[in-house]
């Protein structure tokens, strides 16, 4: 190692150690609550009766933050758009595919049964998000990794763009358009209140709940789903 | 335990910075800013935890009338969550950033990118 090499380091390390020491000042003064804060306590006592979700954190991000959720999707939807972008920025045509090893005979017949039921589970999480831990962000993953255990037992796959295109675009539109029907029809924007709150902790309750987040639960997917595409589609080099 | 986890969400944003200014290979870079942003979410998921409560999901045991003393904050839950989802975007932008990068120079040493450098 040079000279050169050891200082940056070295500065390196005490930047860390500075950096460490914050942290534990922080570490150290830290005292758990022991009851809830004021905005916590709002959304314990008021989900239930408000919006009828037993998952209160789904209460929040679908319905009480909505529209930060709305940016968090659209922040996804730009990342995908920039690698799709970035990627086929100067491909070439027509490359010659590079001689692959084959993958296996285990891998390939395992991905043939375990992809649909990996997306079926994807599905499910994103269905009862209301209910269970899980939700649209978290099916819609589950749903990209099924396409990616696809890709990964055969890499020279591809998958339909138009088909990813479509059904990113309709769940898109389909979310904002639930989001106008709550201005007109409940509180406002995004307002999930728009269908009857009904009981709580069963499949069809917490209103517009379990539709809005099905359909990010699919842009979500959709748009993992062409990263991986994009990143896949790269194997030229 | 909030402290243990606290203590090892710390130490796992340390561990990345640590390999993010250390390491020139770009993947490994990468994966070091993928080990902060694991770190960061654990300190916020600790900062919400109290102690002898469960998780904010309402059931026959955790009811809707007692839910303001049996549950944990919900709030730090869903920025994490937001957070995460946000981590996969950063990380699929660098990774095809890196892949553009090696296809114009062919490595991935991080010193042999000059240009902006004064």
């Amino acid at each position: 190692m040079t000279g050169k090499n050891m200082i940056k380091r070295l500065l390196a390390l005490l930047l860390l150690a500075s950096i460490g020491a914050m942290f534990a000042s922080l570490l150290l003064a830290y005292v758990p609550d022991t009851d809830l804060n004021f905005t916590a306590r709002y959304y314990a006592e008021h989900t239930a009766a408000d919006i009828g979700a037993a998952n209160i954190v789904t209460a929040i991000i679908v319905t009480y933050r909505g529209l930060d959720t709305l940016g968090e999707v659209t922040v996804l939807f730009l990342a995908s758009g920039i690698v799709g972008l970035v990627l086929s920025f100067g491909r070439k045509q027509n490359t010659t595919l590079r001689n692959l090893v084959p993958v296996g005979e285990l891998l390939t017949t395992a991905s043939q049964y375990l992809a649909p039921i990996i997306m079926l589970l994807g599905v499910y999480v994103f269905v009862n998000g209301h209910l269970t831990p899980g939700g649209g962000f978290q099916g819609g993953a589950i749903i990209a990794s099924g396409m990616l255990l696809l890709l990964l037992s055969d890499p020279l796959k591809r998958f339909s763009h138009t088909l990813i295109a479509t059904v990113e675009s309709f769940s898109g539109v389909g979310y904002i358009a639930l989001g106008l029907v709550g201005l007109v029809l409940a509180g406002g924007f995004l307002d999930s209140r728009i269908l009857p709150n009904g009981v709580l902790g069963e499949l069809i309750s917490a209103g517009a709940i379990p539709l809005i987040y099905s359909l990010i639960g699919l842009k979500v997917g959709a748009e993992f789903s062409s990263m991986l595409t994009s990143l896949s589609e790269t194997e030229d080099l | 335990m909030v402290y243990i986890a606290m203590a090892t969400g710390f130490l796992l944003i340390l561990i990345g910075f640590y390999g993010a200014l250390t390491n020139r290979n770009l993947l490994r870079m990468i994966v070091a800013f993928s080990i902060a942003d694991t770190g960061i979410n654990l300190v916020i998921i600790s900062v919400g935890y109290l102690p002898g409560r469960t998780a904010p999901i309402l059931d026959t045991t955790v009811t809707a009338a007692a839910a303001a003393a049996r549950i944990i904050d919900p709030v730090p839950q869903a920025l994490v969550l937001t957070a995460i989802v946000i981590g996969v975007g950063v990380t699929a932008l660098m990774l095809a950033y890196t892949l553009k990068l090696y296809e114009k120079k062919r490595t991935l040493d991080i010193a042999k990118f000059t240009e902006l450098k004064w």
